[in-house]
């Protein structure tokens, strides 16, 4: 059984001048697997992985045929049944830990709060715990951090703080949400490998959204190229080179490539047919 | 990393610990300040067009003694001389006597204070109380009739003129309703009857055991306190609602979501948790405001405080007690701000 | 019917050469932009109600003598605390028999009077502060802010008072007390600006052609705060209103038998239970220009400082 299952996902926003819509009917399936969403910025991509969690905050709404996870609909569930689904079954690292931590608490107390929401567990017990999982990040001094303030620590340390406050209550799935965009390029490989790690280790899924195509080409089974709020192309990561649609190939042509190198990169010209074409299929 | 980095490199250590900097500093502007505040209300001692010879000696004094207080004044010396005795003066709690009630203008003060006091602290926690929840309201249900309540609240109380306010307060519920005890700090036949201890008569009077006394006391003090209230109220949830709005878009709160927090806990955990500090910033500027309110409420609720006592002696050219009381109600001024300025240091875990 | 469509047509064109992108000289960019904030101005219905009633206001004020039905000081004893609704007398009479309506319609005067005054030499006092504080730095700003921050460190009301105190009672003193306690936020708020100006680029263009600090400052810097400052003392108004309706109450401001606001309700005050409406209706009035005011005040916020404009 698949872990997720999303048919015909829209999320719409009500402005002064008609409804704007971020998600236009897409489709997809996430197995255990590493699945890519690539995108230009406002491609929706964001939108899709706060949809799964049900974070568009109103007057942004919904809607969709279905969203499963494992089979179980989502889409009708209660506040209170989406809590016990947020954190402990699907989890999210945002882009920059300076923002996505709260600043005036502890490292610890945020990453005991984590665990203690979905864990009847004392806060000796929990505090336990978040070490562990500070060790499994790769930090090597897990009992000083916990006393640190976020501002306290680097952006690489931040994000992988992040990262075990989000796989404390060990979830099923997690969306990482352009994880490494805001982070050296000197420490982006080391959190991709934490982060591999963990997800590959637990039989995780792992949404990866990215506005990287080669990242995502290098750290995913498959991946879906969304345009304008549609999926415009499904394939598997290694075949991303027999891309058919234009603008993926166009998002390959301008990026400089070693093995073949040239005078001048392409610009991507966008054809304003692409808006009008059918989501593809991402289901599995 | 930063954590190792820091104590890593260890930067060249100045002569003096970094709080020993911070705290001479924040002594030395205070002082400056508050030789600002003395000096103000010398010059205005100064340009007061009576003559404080003749105030102290009376309109027929011979010749002699007017030179003779004249000179005992000090006020044949140069005016920086005279700048600083009045200086020293101030520093040992000596400003003057009163004209109107013949004694230390800062026994009557210190006797007039604590019924401000009582005052104002009620006045800033129906504030807190009201204004706080009031304006997170506001601002988690963004365009909602609960915040057009909030934004009407908060323009009446920007508007209205506060001694109007309690004038209408006086008619509508003790006037028609009845439903308070009416000018005053308590009944004339319970005057006295609860022995003075902190001065503030709800304090006393519970302190005493003394409840038909306290009740009667809060009859009188709920009406002005509830007005100056009001006003705090309006400040007080304006700044919690734009605090609120610009921590709710944060991406912090976004991951407080994500972990499964309810909203409730995202709300008062989260989100409210980094506003406090800047809350009690806000607090002690509404509770000084209400300091300057409770001039004219006091006015009209014959409040014995402070307020009451600068603007009888106003009317009577009783200068020594106007500028006492303006040095003392600034002097509570300055306390407040560096009483907000250690808080912010002490909760605020970037200002440490 | 021929004269209003070349009107209208005339009217059409002057919105279009008002709203084109590209001006053709710097009036026209200047009218432009005037005319676009209108615009957005016009959309606020809780601003425009309060430009409503402040223009109402001012005309009340200017044609006094022949709205009043009657002289606001004449005094007919036989007709003391007239009940609001009387015949010949709408809003009732006061203590010695005087209009109410009329007292009130000439008290408009004495309050633009007031606001008026204020708002022409506090902030200008301020501007002066500010501008010179941020432009010249070093000791200069040094000084003139800390003795900006002990003007601040002073209850405004007290300070007020002790000014009055030491002046005399009256309205000339009170506008005085009042500006010499409303300049120093301006004075913060000029300075701010100016220090965000004077290391702008064109400053350093204009530096070079040869422009003294004086030039520099009035020419350049000045007209850069003004924005700012507007909203500032729009939403200042309803404050040195409530202040100045305080100093009257308190028999500091205007004297009487002047129909100053805060003066009536001083006056009211001693028949507040037998006959409210002496004391209620001037405190009405007070509220609603001060209102007025606040509501202009963040309507004009939206449109000239966007930046701070989201409450």
């Amino acid at each position: 059984m698949n872990l997720l299952d999303v048919e015909d996902l829209w999320v719409r926003f009500p402005t002064s001048s008609g409804v704007f819509d971020a998600v236009r009917g897409i489709s997809f399936s996430l197995g255990r697997e590493r699945l890519g969403i690539v995108g230009e910025s406002g491609s929706g991509k964001s939108m899709t992985g706060r949809a799964i969690l049900q974070l568009i905050r109103p007057p942004g709404r919904i809607e969709a045929k279905r969203i499963d996870l494992q089979g179980k609909p989502l889409l009708n569930a209660s506040d209170k049944e989406m809590r016990a689904v947020r954190g402990s079954r699907i989890s999210m690292v945002m882009q920059d830990p300076k923002f996505s931590l709260n600043p005036v608490m502890t490292v610890g107390d945020q990453i005991i709060e984590a665990y203690r929401l979905h864990n009847k567990a004392s806060r000796r017990d929990a505090r336990a715990r978040a070490i562990e999982m500070l060790e499994a990040v790769s930090i090597r001094n897990p009992e000083r951090v916990l006393r640190a303030y976020p501002h306290e620590v680097s952006g690489g340390m931040g994000q992988r703080i992040m990262i075990a406050m989000m796989m404390i209550p060990n979830p099923q799935i997690l969306i990482a949400d352009e994880p490494t965009s805001a982070l050296d390029v000197s420490v982006q490989g080391q959190v991709l490998g934490i982060m591999n790690q963990l997800v590959q280790d637990r039989g995780m899924g792992l949404i990866f959204i990215s506005h990287d195509l080669n990242l995502v080409a290098e750290f995913c089974d498959r991946v879906l190229i969304m345009y304008a709020g549609r999926i415009v192309e499904v394939c598997e990561a290694d075949k991303l080179h027999e891309a058919k649609h234009p603008y993926t190939q166009g998002l390959l042509n301008s990026l400089p490539r070693l093995d073949e190198p040239k005078d001048r990169l392409e610009a991507l010209v966008r054809d304003p047919e692409w808006r009008q074409q059918p989501s593809v299929s991402g289901l599995l | 990393m930063a954590l190792a980095e820091k104590q890593a490199k260890g930067r060249v250590s100045p002569p003096f610990p970094r709080w020993m900097r911070t705290t001479a500093t924040t002594l030395a502007s205070v002082a400056f300040t508050m030789l600002g505040l003395l000096f103000i209300t010398f010059i205005i001692g100064r340009v007061m067009p009576i003559d404080p010879v003749l105030a102290v000696v009376g309109e027929r004094a011979s010749q002699e003694t007017y030179d003779a207080a004249y000179e005992a004044m000090g006020l044949d010396k140069p005016l920086l001389v005279q700048f600083g005795y009045y200086i020293w003066d101030v520093l040992h709690g000596d400003f003057g006597d009163s004209l109107l009630t013949a004694r230390p203008v800062s026994e009557d003060i210190a006797r007039v204070f604590p019924a401000t006091f009582e005052l104002a602290t009620l006045g800033t926690l129906i504030g807190i109380f009201a204004g706080v929840p009031l304006g997170v309201m506001a601002a988690v249900h963004r365009g909602s009739w609960i915040d057009q309540i909030a934004r009407v609240v908060a323009l009446v109380g920007y508007s209205m003129p506060v001694f109007w306010m309690g004038l209408m307060g006086l008619l509508v519920f003790y006037g028609i309703l009845g439903w308070v005890a009416g000018p005053g700090r308590v009944s004339i036949f319970y005057e006295g009857m609860v022995p003075t201890v902190t001065g503030m008569m709800l304090v006393d009077a519970a302190l005493d055991g003394n409840w038909t006394v306290f009740r009667d006391a809060f009859s009188h003090i709920i009406l002005p306190a509830s007005i100056l209230g009001y006003y705090s109220l309006a400040y007080i949830s304006r700044m919690t609602r734009s605090f609120m709005l610009e921590q709710l878009s944060a991406e912090y709160i976004t991951t407080a979501r994500v972990k499964g927090m309810s909203e409730r806990a995202v709300i008062w955990g989260h989100a409210f948790r980094n506003i406090r500090v800047q809350l009690i910033t806000v607090f002690a500027l509404s509770y000084a405001n209400l300091l300057e309110g409770s001039v004219l409420t006091e006015i009209i609720f014959s409040w014995p405080g402070i307020g009451s006592y600068i603007t009888t002696a106003l009317l009577s050219a009783d200068m020594n007690a106007v500028l006492g009381g303006t040095v003392v109600v600034g002097l509570v001024f300055i306390l407040l701000n560096i009483f907000c300025d250690l808080l912010y240091k002490v909760l605020d875990p970037r200002a440490r | 019917m021929t004269t209003e469509t070349t009107n209208s047509r005339a009217e059409q064109s002057f919105r279009e050469w008002l709203l084109s992108e590209t001006p053709s000289s710097r009036r026209h960019a200047r009218l432009a932009a005037a005319y676009k904030g209108w615009l957005r101005l016009r959309r606020n219905h809780m601003a425009m109600f309060g430009l409503g009633i402040l223009v109402a206001l001012v005309i009340i004020a200017a044609i006094a003598p022949w709205l009043a039905p009657y002289d606001p000081y004449a005094q007919v004893l036989s007709d003391r605390l007239l009940p609001i609704g009387s015949e010949g007398h709408l809003l009732g009479t006061d203590s010695l028999g005087r209009d109410i309506l009329s007292r009130l319609i000439y008290g408009s005067r004495i309050t633009l009077y007031i606001v008026t005054l204020v708002a022409l030499i506090a902030p200008v006092a301020g501007l002066m502060v500010g501008t010179i504080a941020g432009y010249v730095g070093g000791w200069t700003d040094t000084i003139l802010m800390r003795i900006t921050d002990i003007f601040l460190a002073f209850p405004k009301l007290v300070l007020a008072l002790a000014f009055v105190a030491a002046l005399g009672a009256g309205i000339e003193n009170a506008v005085l007390a009042i500006s010499l306690t409303a300049w120093p936020p301006y004075a913060r708020l000029a300075r701010a600006e100016t220090l965000t100006i004077r290391s702008s680029d064109f400053i350093s263009a204009i530096r070079l052609q040869g422009a003294g600090p004086v030039r520099i400052i009035t020419r350049h810097i000045w007209p850069l705060c003004i924005s700012s400052l507007i909203v500032r003392v729009t939403l200042d108004m309803a404050g040195i209103i409530l202040t100045a309706a305080g100093l009257g109450f308190l028999g500091l401001g205007a004297q009487p038998p002047s129909p100053e606001w805060g003066a009536m309700i001083s006056e009211g005050r001693r028949f507040l239970l037998d006959h409210w409406w002496v004391a209620t209706i001037p405190g009405l009035a007070i509220f609603t220009v001060s209102l007025a005011f606040n509501l202009l005040g963040d309507g004009l916020r939206d449109v000239l400082d966007p930046k701070d404009g989201k409450s």
